[in-house]
């Protein structure tokens, strides 16, 4: 949350001082101010290196220095320019992903590589050579003929397969590193000038090295009265990556823009710099809160993926040899025969730290995801609650305000799990704290929260108010914990309480520590259904150099500028760390962050950030949520009904209809907006926004099976569709429909006054039903859906089983021992098939197999339930009170078969409009064995 | 699925004994016959009565399934003997959770609820009591106040009747001052017209005879070798008269001065005079620098302070302060202006006093103006049916929190000021009765008040509600910048029903 306000109650309270400061740096706009934020140009590094341009690399191999052993290739690279030796790594891991680290040979110091993101040290496969010359190395990747060709002169990589090229590695000669060195006017190194002096051939080379040497910004830079010192001079590092018969690539987000990603030729690359950007603007490749370094390069026979693993300031440049092309212009390539393959050029450059790239081979998108998975982790699995609807606002003004909306919501029915409370909750913006005026007796109201079986997320930012006053200052300090200025005192800036330090959240001991402050006993007032919230975490430094942290500021030996996009993931870490300590390890924690790295979905869910309620901003959470999914963080939502601005009625209606259907389901307003809880607007529009609340709670036991699945294997829950169809490339660049798992497709309606929308429902060979008529559709095919305030466009795919709990109640809660109707909607062929997985929610007790997992299929008129994992153990108090088949002919008989063998005829009801066949009340539990017959 | 009702009375000496499916009220009972078939309340469907409450829905409307949470659109019945009977959503059945408090909706779930019916039906009792002695006592106070404002509103139409009167008297007044007055002014203004024609006629002469002194002294200034004569050599050393001041001042051009010829004696000078007095400068004051204007700094001393700034604009004496110097000078050279004549003063005078005695009367005539505006919007203004809300008129109250004052003055205006300090937030002026349809007096909406950064004006809504005394009793910002009071008075009070406690008890048995 970012914002500026002299309204109300509040400016009265603010410090003069900070009040000075909001005078002076923010003079009234309303719109993000992009000269608040770096373009490449204004970015010393990344102005350096994409001066470079394609051509041949300095770099060369020494194939004498190389050394194979059974888990990885070493051999040096020289930079002919400079004569700087790099070394270079190059593993074989398992699951097809190949990693290439390439570091300095004697760095002057050592240079950042980060931790903490792998889940481990990646295990690897031994690499065999299968031919040496004095030009290169071919090495066997071991499937597939899949082998990666290591040229000397100049220094490429190429894997391939077959005889074909999946990806090469400096093949533009843009490998770059910008070695560690002294500053030249303060000490100057004799050894290296008389070397160069005494080497003629090199006296070019010396003189252009020389030339780039005194570059602006290599030893100092400044941006808006920021400085930014430079004790260890240039280190940025830049490496180029071709990737033939590729059109489209995904990920790195995150961005706000569309889920293919563009070529950046015309204008600035893809920024990832964690930073808190005041109402962003769409459909630019503008740095936002959060960063993962992943691409996935997609075409109909194969998907790849780069993991560029560095947490600096990073810039991502995309081109393409189709990109400028019209249809028209590739028809004609085609029929010409003149067509060079298409090929996609991407370029990595970073500020600081090392090389260390994976590269996935897939093949499939599928195999994409377990690779990245194996390497950073998968979704944590959330307690089911958090997958229920949350209720937000800055800010629910006191204690009676929250048990009046608590009550507004029995009153119109409308179910909903948590209630959040932002930063005025606390005392004076001291995180762990209370407002003892407002918020009082927290421990009545959540224990009012608890009676409801309802829950509450509060706000615990990572700035920390400087004030001797505060406990949690007070203890931050004395054990040295924050992070420091370049000067080595305890680094200060401007947040939400003022003057505050910021823990340096990259040392062990500090998240330990901050996870202990989490206990019952030392957080006061806080209960086991007290979530937490961390928001700010870029981290946001109002007075800070683009609103962020100084980049010359001391983690201990490394640089912010180092770790800057690590930070987010970190306190998120910790905080997750102490919701499980808490509960002695027995509870899942709920953590929403808004900052986040790669690996940072092991730790809970994040949100797209302040957007603003307009129709483009609803647009675009669609995209911003695919993105994130596709490089593993799939609990993503966007604020609903829009951060800043107010929604107009309809547009706030289609949020809803919108976000229920995406993974977090939370509304959100500014504090300076009008209240919008779901009844403010009439009764039409209650009802509305009333039904599709409920839709998501009927589709709980989905949802929350696709978040064990991702929490099992790494695959995203929202999907886009090329992801279930990688060979049609009619779905490459959908990104105003998607997937929930592969059975659902979603097309929200998102466009204002719509009469209808065209979904494409994909798969020559399958049929989609409309969930709500039931009605079946061809797949294949665009599809024209009229819409009303209503409708939202969803279908279930045939050949797949649904479970929902149609009984919604209160909170999810409340829904634990409800009973499940079982949507069937057969394919063409007459079979479908599903699954139900169940366990108690809440606690880590499925690590210890206590869970049901059950396969549902269907197939020659039977519809079984099978036990996926005989091993776990788990009962539950659910059956099965309604069977709904869809695409089905009426029977004259329906037997069930139970476990007992115990047989029994069941009743049903067949509406011939639709085809839809309704088993009354079968009523076996859902945890055992059982067959229905249609006969 | 069976809900045996064993119902102890109050009384406690009978017990009655009720059978009917769980989740039905009394007044649907004959619907639920055992044993028959049912037919669902909205007449869509029948089916057999062993199918009502199976925890299956097969009614649209959830009829068959009142007892359990099998329809999402049921609605269950709680009997809660000893307090209200109540229906809520079938969703909440057996979800854990007491909603009743005869706890018949938790009959399945493991919760455990305690009956509380007879607790609450208590402490309604209690508090429904209190609430009608208040709403008893508050209507009495209501009724003075109406009679208050009866008397209050007839004294006002009264006094209305009177100052309109006056106010008649009064226009015949300023109209016969104001013919006194224009009678006067006219002789006034001749008069002071001739004493000023005469003293300008008079500052003629003195400016004629002034530049004919100053006329000889140049004669003498120029006439350097003293011989009654200017010659254009003694006429080039004044450069400044040079006719087409180019730098060059020739002799053909000053013999062009002197009129063609060599030299003039007094008398011609007298024509070269008009010619030359404008740019000459006099020898005497050629050589030490004009003098040096009032510094600026003084002029701006006074304009420190913003506020002060804007009074100085209004101060006419600044103007005069401003200009001065320029005037001093021409005071100087031609005097000041003689004081009138005894006749003309006489004159003015008594043109004063008229002036004065119109001025007077007009201002009281505004005043009654005031007066019956005034009277006449309080008269007319929407005080509620009986004008029970016109004791509220031209009062304030106040409510102090931790933090602010609140003041509430009625029809007028709300606003806000820190306890410690700052100044006053105006929270909205009076906009108009914004109660529901039917009870539109039950609430004031004060709109336009101060402006939010990026957002609204601030408004408040005042809710009133029935007590003894007439007191805000709290506020709050429900939505940034809207602002919820809550305010108690007699005005809102109505007469209470005769009350019979006893009777809700009995409506289900």
């Amino acid at each position: 949350m970012f914002n500026l306000r002299a309204g109300g109650q509040g400016l009265s309270r603010m410090a003069p001082v900070l009040l000075l400061w909001l005078a002076v740096s923010l003079s009234g706009t309303l719109a993000v101010d992009r000269g608040n934020f770096k373009t490449c140009d204004q970015s010393a590094f990344c102005k350096r290196q994409r001066a470079l341009k394609p051509g041949e690399s300095p770099y060369r191999a020494l194939l004498e220095t190389m050394e194979l052993t059974n888990t990885r290739l070493t051999l040096q690279l020289i930079n002919d320019n400079n004569k700087v030796h790099l070394l270079l790594e190059l593993y074989r891991l398992q699951g097809n992903i190949t990693r290439v680290k390439i570091n300095e040979l004697k760095p002057l110091k050592p240079r950042y590589e980060v931790p903490d993101v792998l889940i481990r040290e990646p295990p690897t496969e031994p690499l065999s050579l299968l031919s040496q010359d004095e030009n290169g190395v071919v090495l066997s990747l071991g499937a597939e003929s899949q082998r990666v060709i290591v040229s000397a002169r100049p220094f490429r990589l190429d894997i391939m397969e077959g005889r074909d090229v999946l990806m090469s590695l400096n093949s533009r000669g843009l490998l770059a590193f910008e070695h560690l060195r002294m500053r030249k006017d303060t000490q100057a190194d004799p050894e290296a000038e008389k070397k160069e002096d005494t080497d003629p051939a090199n006296q070019a080379e010396t003189a252009k090295e020389e030339e780039e040497k005194v570059e602006d910004g290599m030893w100092e830079e400044t941006f808006k009265s920021h400085s930014d010192g430079k004790p260890n001079g240039p280190s940025a590092i830049s490496l180029d990556f071709s990737l033939p018969g590729v059109e489209h690539v995904y990920g790195i987000p995150e961005h706000a823009d569309t889920l293919r990603l563009k070529t950046t030729d015309s204008g600035d690359p893809y920024r990832l710099y964690n930073l808190d950007v005041f109402q962003y603007e769409l459909y630019n490749p503008m740095a936002l809160y959060g960063a993962v370094p992943v691409m996935l390069a997609h075409n109909a026979h194969r998907t790849t993926g780069i993991f560029w693993l560095n947490a600096a300031e990073t810039w991502v440049d995309i081109s393409s040899n189709t990109a400028g092309k019209t249809v028209f212009g590739k028809m004609l390539d085609y029929v010409q025969g003149s067509s060079e393959t298409p090929q996609t050029d991407v370029r990595w450059i970073s500020e600081s730290g090392i090389i260390d790239v994976f590269i996935m081979l897939g093949p499939t998108p599928k195999d994409i995801f377990s690779q990245y998975a194996s390497l950073t982790g998968t979704q944590s699995f959330p307690p089911l609650s958090a997958l229920a609807y949350h209720q937000c606002r800055w800010n629910y003004n006191d204690q009676e305000d929250v048990q009046t909306v608590d009550a507004g919501f029995d009153e119109h029915d409308i179910p909903y799990d948590f209630i959040w409370l932002d930063i005025e909750h606390t005392d004076g913006k001291r995180y762990f704290t209370w407002d003892p005026h407002k918020f009082a007796t927290p421990k009545e109201m959540l224990q009012g929260l608890v009676d409801k079986k309802r829950k509450m997320v509060a706000i615990v930012d990572p700035h920390i108010k400087v004030d001797s006053n505060y406990k949690i200052h007070n203890e931050i300090r004395s054990r040295g914990y924050y992070i420091k200025n370049k000067d080595g005192g305890d680094y200060e800036g401007w947040c939400w309480p003022g003057s505050a330090g910021y823990p340096d959240f990259t040392r062990a001991d500090m998240r330990a520590w901050w996870a202990s402050m989490f206990a019952y006993d030392q957080y006061e007032g806080s209960m086991e259904n007290l979530y937490t919230w961390n928001d700010m975490n870029e981290p946001s430094v109002f007075n800070g150099p683009e609103v962020t942290m100084h980049k010359d500021a001391m983690h201990g030996a490394w640089e912010h500028r180092d770790v800057h996009n690590l930070y987010g993931f970190y306190v998120q870490m910790a905080t997750a760390e102490g919701l499980i300590q808490r509960s002695g390890g027995v509870e899942r924690p709920f953590v929403l962050t808004r900052a986040f790295f790669a690996g940072s979905q092991r730790y809970g869910a994040v949100w797209t950030g302040d957007n603003a309620a307009e129709w483009d901003h609803l647009k675009i959470s669609i995209p911003m949520c695919l993105s994130l999914g596709l490089v593993g963080i799939s609990f993503c939502g966007a604020d609903v009904g829009g951060f800043f601005k107010s929604p107009s009625t309809e547009l706030l209606v289609r949020w809803y209809q919108t976000g229920a259907y995406q993974p977090f389901f939370r509304a959100h307003a500014h504090l300076d907006t009008p209240r919008r809880e779901p009844w403010l607007f009439g009764p039409e529009n209650t009802a509305l926004i009333r039904e599709v609340v409920r839709q998501r709670y009927t589709l709980l036991p989905y949802w929350y099976q696709q978040f064990y699945h991702a929490h099992q294997t790494g695959q995203p829950v929202m999907r886009p569709l090329w992801v279930e169809y990688p060979q049609d490339p009619a779905t490459f660049a959908l990104d105003d429909e998607f997937l929930i798992g592969r059975d659902l497709l979603v097309h929200p309606v998102t466009e204002e006054g719509a009469r209808g929308v065209t979904a494409y429902l994909p798969g020559k060979d399958e049929v989609w039903f409309d969930v709500h008529t039931f009605q079946k559709h061809n797949g294949a095919q665009n599809l024209y859906i009229p819409v009303t305030m209503s409708s939202i466009p969803v279908f279930q795919r045939g050949g797949s089983i649904i479970p929902r709990k149609l009984r919604v109640r209160r909170s999810s809660t409340c829904m634990e021992h409800d009973p499940y109707t079982l949507y069937v909607a057969l394919n063409p062929q007459r079979t479908a098939e599903g699954e139900l997985y169940i366990d108690d929610g809440h606690t880590f007790n499925y690590e210890k197999k206590e869970f049901i997992h059950r396969s549902l299929s269907f197939a020659k008129n039977i519809l079984s339930s099978a036990n996926l994992a005989p091993e776990a153990q788990f009962s539950t108090r659910s059956w099965i009170e309604r069977i709904v088949i869809l695409g089905a002919s009426k029977p004259s008989k329906v037997t069930l078969k139970t476990a007992g063998g115990q047989e029994s005829q069941l009743e049903f009801e067949f509406d011939a409009s639709m085809s839809v066949l309704t088993l009354r009340k079968p009523g076996m539990n859902a945890g055992v064995d059982w067959t229905v017959t249609l006969q | 699925n069976y809900l045996l009702l064993l119902l102890l009375l109050s009384v406690g000496v009978s017990a009655v004994e009720i059978q009917r499916p769980r989740g039905v009220p009394l007044s649907k009972r004959q619907f639920y016959e055992e044993g028959k078939p049912f037919t669902c309340l909205d007449g869509t469907r029948t089916i057999p009565f062993d199918r009502v409450n199976d925890d299956y829905c097969d009614c649209h409307d959830g009829s068959d399934e009142p007892g359990t949470a099998a329809c999402p659109n049921g609605s269950f019945h709680c009997t809660n003997a000893g307090f209200r009977p109540a229906f809520i959503p079938s969703s909440r059945i057996n979800d854990g959770i007491c909603d009743c408090c005869d706890t018949t909706d938790e009959y399945n779930s493991g919760a455990t609820c305690q009956n509380t019916c007879r607790e609450l039906g208590r402490k309604e009792k209690e508090s429904l009591q209190k609430m009608a002695e208040i709403a008893k006592e508050g209507f009495l106070l209501k009724q003075q106040i109406i009679q208050e404002a009866k008397r209050g509103l007839e004294d006002k139409k009264a006094k209305l009747a009177d100052v309109q009167t006056s106010k008649k008297d009064l226009e015949d007044r300023v109209e016969a001052l104001r013919i006194v007055k224009e009678t006067a002014e006219q002789p006034e203004k001749e008069a002071k017209e001739r004493h000023l024609k005469a003293w300008e006629e008079e500052k003629a002469v003195i400016r004629m005879e002034k530049d004919k002194a100053r006329m000889a002294e140049v004669f003498l200034e120029l006439d350097d070798d003293a011989d009654d004569f200017i010659s254009v050599a003694e006429l080039l050393s004044h450069s400044e008269l040079d006719p087409d001041s180019d730098g060059s001042f020739t002799e053909a051009e000053a013999q062009g001065l002197l009129g063609g010829v060599d030299k003039v004696d007094t008398v011609a000078f007298e024509s070269v005079w008009n010619n030359i007095k404008e740019k000459y400068i006099s020898e005497a004051n050629a050589d030490t620098p004009a003098p040096v204007e009032t510094p600026q700094e003084e002029m701006r001393e006074p304009e420190e302070e913003e506020e002060d700034e804007e009074d100085e604009d209004d101060d006419p004496d600044e103007a005069d302060y401003k200009v001065s110097p320029l005037k001093k000078k021409d005071d100087d050279n031609e005097g000041t202006m003689p004081p009138y004549d005894q006749q003309t003063q006489t004159l003015i005078d008594s043109a004063q006093k008229a002036r004065n005695e119109f001025d007077e009367a007009e201002r009281a005539l505004r005043e009654v103006d005031d007066q019956i505006r005034n009277l006449e919007k309080e008269i007319s203004f929407d005080f509620g049916p009986n004008a029970e809300f016109a004791y509220l008129y031209s009062q304030c109250y106040e409510l102090s929190t931790s933090e602010y004052i609140y003041r509430l003055c009625p029809f007028n205006r709300v606003s806000q000021k820190p306890k410690y300090g700052g100044s006053e937030t105006n929270l909205g002026t009076w906009g108009k009765w914004a109660g529901p349809e039917d009870n539109v007096y039950a609430m004031m909406k004060y709109e336009h008040g101060t402006g939010c950064w990026q957002g609204p004006n601030r408004s408040t809504m005042v809710k009133l509600t029935c007590g003894k005394e007439t007191v805000v009793t709290s506020t709050s910002e429900p939505s940034r910048c809207e602002y919820l009071m809550e305010f108690i008075s007699p005005a809102v009070c109505q007469e209470p029903p005769s009350l019979d406690f006893g009777a809700h008890e009995h409506e289900e048995l």
